[in-house]
């Protein structure tokens, strides 16, 4: 047989030889190059990760990454107005924006003028400069081994790092916004540091947007720190481009008594992987990370958290929404790990879909793994068609099929809009998941 | 007027309705009665609609008009208007947000205008007054946790609002305690119209005291097996349906 299994594939041959290439020229002084040979290592190690990896099962990223495009460098100024100039369905927010272009902040189309008791610092610079909060921080919200957080961590190159004072309440909502502004394919692979000082409240939208038609790739990491009594609320919008690659990884550590809700909700990205890996350290944590996933055409989009109950009486709460129309396809993995140390857990995970088509599939993958006896905590999934006799009841009524579906639908989802506590973004993503529901109805559907 | 012919129905290769005929015609009152399983239902559902029947033979006309080939958001556009025997619950949907997506979507396929929110408001509220349905309810989820009576309740208001012209009550009287059997059925009385017609399917006598018919048809084994006037729910109410279930072809 001359039929041999390549051990590398394309894409990890070129990963493979750009880093030696471009290492010296990618920001940081001795001890970030150390990381990063590090992180480079792992990868050179494993590869990228394929559906013989368990956590990787559903979503091969060895098959589906079909090129490694070129890293993407820091934007000329015609750019970056290019990129000023697009809307965002989050714009009607009053928000305190920090805009990154193809993962470099750029604080000239930013919101000028910071809130008291909040610092930005550009990625970019910080990790050329020793800062403190570099060497504190990065890399420490989550100690699990994870492929996309090596190669982000081999090539990151952009970002902010974000600090709220403690006790500081935000009035409004810290956007980090990405924009990649881009004709031809890059990779963004921008990292976030969120430092959450005691007490301190803030609302963290995240939002992503790129150009259709373009096979832009992303690997984000943000990191949130959340220490004692902080509230948080993390909204993430993945609205990239219809041939973009999003993935994202949200690790979250959390000291006692935090509040944390994060609700990530997905609309266009071709190929989007959502982490999430929270640790909560501190006991008395309230902890609820939310998904709502609105898919067509031949979207595949996996949802995957690892949440580590690491003290006692912690509660964790977790709903994602997948709707899935035409050949898309939904995975959803959620562990719950539960420390011996972590009594009085309350931990429960739901994961809902909705396929609207025949050839749409949803792979689901909720796990517990308890190690505490006195815990109370469940999971569940479910999958199916939307119910008919509902259907039929609602068309009895005069509603076409597709408004009787998009009503259905748009209460579906709705479950998880209505855990957001800020008002104007709920009504942000209502809209979009209306808008959605609304396209369905016209005959031209993106790719 | 409605006008059945001939109509024969399966669903999963089991056969219910036998070659039924009917005719009900503008401002008349049809009382249906039959043994349980005789095919009540499932011609209420043929007549709304549902999907999951396969009609073998006859026709449906609504003035006129061959209903069978129009889906159920059509029919309900055209006039038709299904009380439900059963109805369902439909959580997160609310019943105002309903009630405004189902006016406007039959007024829309009648190449209506929409309804102001002012108006439509006031309507959903007067109508509701007249049943009895606290505006609370209206809130809440369409049907959700609503008893069975409040269900039923709820149905005829969304007949008052969408006011159709060919009405099918299926059991609506069961479930129903006395003092909502009057309100429900002054409620149907108020809509009694020279144009508007009624299917009422009962089980019970009682209901057609309140909702007098003009006739009263008897079905066993998916065929109509006698029609008289309203004397002859009297008689069903006192021999039963034995004789009848013979008489079925
Ligand atoms: N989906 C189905 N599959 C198979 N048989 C069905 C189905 N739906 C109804 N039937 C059968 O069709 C027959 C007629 O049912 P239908 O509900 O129309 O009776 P009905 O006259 O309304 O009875 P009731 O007075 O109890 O309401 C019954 O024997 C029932 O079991
Ligand atoms: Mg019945």
């Amino acid at each position: 047989m001359n039929d041999v299994t390549p051990i590398r594939t394309k894409v990890e041959n070129t990963l493979l030889s750009r880093f030696p290439q471009i290492k010296a020229a990618l920001p940081g002084d001795a001890s970030i190059r150390h990381l990063r040979d590090d992180a480079f290592a792992s990868f050179e190690q494993s590869g990228l990760p394929h559906r013989r990896i368990e956590a990787w099962h559903y979503t091969d990223l060895r098959s589906l990454l079909r090129d490694a495009p070129e890293l993407a460098v820091v934007p000329p100024s015609h750019v970056i107005q290019r990129a000023a100039e697009h809307a965002s369905p989050l714009d009607p927010v009053p928000a305190t924006r920090l805009v990154m272009v193809n993962g470099f902040y750029d604080a000239n189309i930013s919101t000028f003028g910071l809130p008291a008791g909040v610092t930005v610092k550009d990625m970019h610079s910080a990790l050329g400069q020793s800062e403190p909060l570099v060497a504190s921080h990065l890399g420490a919200a989550t100690t699990t081994p994870d492929p996309l957080i090596a190669l982000n961590t081999a090539f990151m190159n952009g970002g902010v790092i974000v600090t709220v004072a403690p006790h500081t309440k935000l009035d409004l909502p810290l956007e980090l916004r990405f924009i990649t502004e881009t004709v031809d394919a890059i990779a963004t692979t921008p990292r976030v540091l969120v430092i959450v000082g005691e007490g301190a409240d803030v609302t963290l939208l995240e939002s992503h947007q790129g150009p259709d038609g373009v096979a832009y790739q992303t690997n984000a990491v943000v990191e949130i720190f959340g220490a004692a009594q902080s509230r948080i609320e993390h909204l993430r919008l993945s609205a990239g481009g219809n041939y973009a690659v999003d993935l994202s990884t949200l690790a979250v550590n959390l000291q006692q008594e935090a509040v944390f809700h994060s609700l990530n909700c997905v609309t266009t990205p071709g190929l989007a992987r959502h982490q999430v890996f929270a640790t909560l350290q501190g006991e008395g944590i309230a902890f609820d990370v939310d998904g709502v996933s609105l898919l067509s055409g031949t979207q595949h989009v996996d949802t995957t958290l690892a949440i580590d109950h690491a003290s006692p009486g912690c509660t964790s709460r977790e709903l994602f929404k997948t709707v899935l129309d035409a050949q898309s396809t939904g995975v959803f993995q959620g562990r719950i790990m539960v420390k011996q140390i972590a009594q009085q857990t309350d931990g429960k995970m739901m994961s809902q879909a909705v396929l609207l088509s025949d050839e749409a599939r949803m792979n689901n993958k909720p796990e517990l793994e308890i190690f505490a006896d006195d815990v109370v905590c469940g999971h569940g999934a479910t999958c199916g068609a939307l119910d008919d006799d509902l259907l039929f009841y609602l068309m009895a009524r005069g509603l076409p099929r597709l408004e009787a579906e998009a009503l259905m639908l748009a209460a579906f989802v709705g479950e998880a809009f209505e855990k957001i506590h800020h008002d104007g973004v709920r009504e942000v993503f209502e809209a979009i998941a209306g808008t959605w529901l609304k396209s369905r109805s016209t005959p031209t559907k993106q790719a | 007027m409605l006008e059945i012919r001939n109509l024969h129905v399966s669903i999963e290769d089991k056969k219910i309705l036998n070659g039924l005929t009917l005719t009900v015609h503008d401002g008349e009152v049809a009382a249906i009665m039959g043994p349980n399983g005789s095919g009540k239902s499932t011609l209420s559902y043929v007549i709304a609609g549902k999907p999951d029947y396969e009609v073998l033979d006859g026709e449906i006309l609504l003035d006129g008009q061959n209903v069978l080939e129009l889906e159920a958001h059509e029919r309900a556009a055209a006039g038709l208007f299904l009380a439900f025997q059963y109805p369902l619950e439909i959580p997160g949907v609310a019943t105002m947000s309903f009630l405004k997506a189902a006016m406007n979507a039959q007024r829309k396929i009648r190449g209506e205008e929409e309804m102001a929110t002012a108006d439509f408001m006031k309507a959903v509220r007067a109508a509701a007054d007249g049943l009895g349905i606290p505006q609370d309810m209206l809130r809440r989820g369409l049907n959700v946790g609503f008893s069975g009576g409040e269900k039923k309740r709820m149905e005829i208001l969304q007949m008052a609002l969408l006011a159709p012209n060919f009405c099918i009550l299926d059991e609506t009287d069961s479930g129903l305690d006395i003092d909502a059997l009057k309100v429900v059925s002054e409620g149907v009385n108020a809509l009694r119209d020279p144009k508007r017609a009624f299917l009422v399917i009962t089980h019970y006598q009682r209901l057609l005291n309140y909702i007098v018919p003009d006739t009263v048809h008897v079905m066993a084994h998916g065929q109509v097996v006698k029609s008289g006037g309203k004397e002859l729910a009297l008689e069903l109410e006192a021999t039963g349906y034995a004789d009848y279930k013979t008489l079925a072809a």
